[in-house]
């Protein structure tokens, strides 16, 4: 018996990558624009989608979402109110979506038809941050409720975000929001993050938003 | 609390390499946290216990090398440790920089397996003093 070394080096993630590679190619062939939403439970994705759903509908363009969570289909049924394809996505009791899930729910959709793919992970600001999804853009929310210090305490998932979108601004002033530390905050662990301030509730910032998603588009459009 | 999947993908990886190599057994499994990966090293070695229970890694040790974040420093033109991941400066001129060369790390990176006697006339002896070390 002897002992010997076997050199590995491998990603312990590395299936999931590799789905979510392969899913990326496929969306992208299809020409979608891809979004993976992730942020705390509560901090007001599926208000944020809904709006977002609903805006793009009525500019004529094409929207899906998948939404995530451990249990119950509540919020693929509000999200569906903007009479737009939608997904519930049940992980019975995980606390992150993996790529496979993705694609499983992708099968019986004809992703030519769309032009945004929208996927509202499961609220968590640990997990989803380790799990490619296959998306192009992903968007970190952070809402005037949780305080200002939220990416300092998360400071991976915000690093592995491309945007973050501030959220619930029309409550800041009754949570004392400090909206400068925020930012200073998210520059912090990922400085150069573009930073949009948004309110579902009275549409403030929406447009803004839009068109940061029409640029993604026409940036990853010229490309594919 | 993913670890507990990050476990079972490091267990799965580990005997599919054992069981390739015809290894009889795994003494250590060797992998690299970066400070980003979102895996608590605690969280990690409490689930690979739970996970090698009834497989041919039981007994087995789980060796894990923590890297810290670094990134280039466009200023002092080199790359650089950060002091902590809750600010990305440069620790020498306080520049921010978002240039991550390294903090992602989630890997295997070797396992150390017993073979049965070895028919080829190598002894093996050095195999083991293979450093993991990757720090600069």
């Amino acid at each position: 018996m002897e002992t010997r070394v076997l050199e590995i080096r491998k990603g312990i993630l590395n299936k999931n990558d590799e789905i979510a590679r392969r899913l990326r190619e496929r969306l992208h062939a299809c020409g979608l624009l891809t979004v993976n939403l992730v942020s705390s439970p509560g901090s007001g994705k599926t208000a944020f989608l809904q709006r977002t759903l609903r805006a793009l509908r009525e500019k004529g363009k094409a929207p899906a979402a998948l939404v995530g969570d451990l249990a119950t289909d509540n919020d693929a049924k509000r999200l569906a109110e903007a009479g737009v394809p939608v997904k519930q996505i049940n992980t019975d009791g995980r606390c992150h979506l993996e790529a496979q899930m993705i694609t499983d729910h992708l099968a019986d959709w004809e992703l030519s038809s769309f032009e945004y793919l929208f996927i509202e992970n499961v609220g968590n600001l640990v997990c989803p941050s380790s799990y490619d999804l296959g998306e192009d853009v992903r968007v970190v929310l952070l809402s005037v409720t949780e305080g200002e210090d939220k990416p300092l305490k998360y400071p991976n998932i915000f690093n592995s975000a491309d945007i973050a979108v501030i959220t619930k601004m029309d409550l800041a002033e009754a949570c004392e929001f400090d909206l400068g530390a925020a930012r200073r905050n998210i520059q912090a662990v990922r400085p150069g993050m573009q930073v949009l301030t948004t309110s579902a509730k009275t549409g403030a910032g929406m447009s803004e938003w839009l068109e940061c998603l029409a640029q993604e588009k026409r940036a990853r459009g010229a490309v594919v | 609390m993913h670890e507990l999947a990050i476990a079972y993908s490091v267990v799965e990886i580990a005997t599919q390499s054992a069981v390739e190599a015809g290894a009889t057994g795994v003494k250590s499994v060797h992998v690299r946290l970066g400070a980003l990966s979102g895996v608590v090293r605690g969280a990690l070695e409490f689930s690979y216990e739970i996970v090698c229970a009834g497989t041919m890694l039981e007994g087995s040790s789980l060796v894990v090398t923590e890297l810290p974040a670094r990134v280039y420093c466009a200023v002092c033109a080199m790359e650089v440790e950060l002091e902590s991941v809750q600010l990305f400066c440069c620790p020498r001129c306080d520049t921010p920089s978002g240039d991550l060369r390294q903090g992602r790390e989630l890997d295997v990176e070797f396992i150390e397996v017993d073979l049965p006697g070895d028919a080829h006339g190598n002894t093996g002896a050095g195999d083991s003093q293979r450093d993991s070390e990757q720090k600069r």
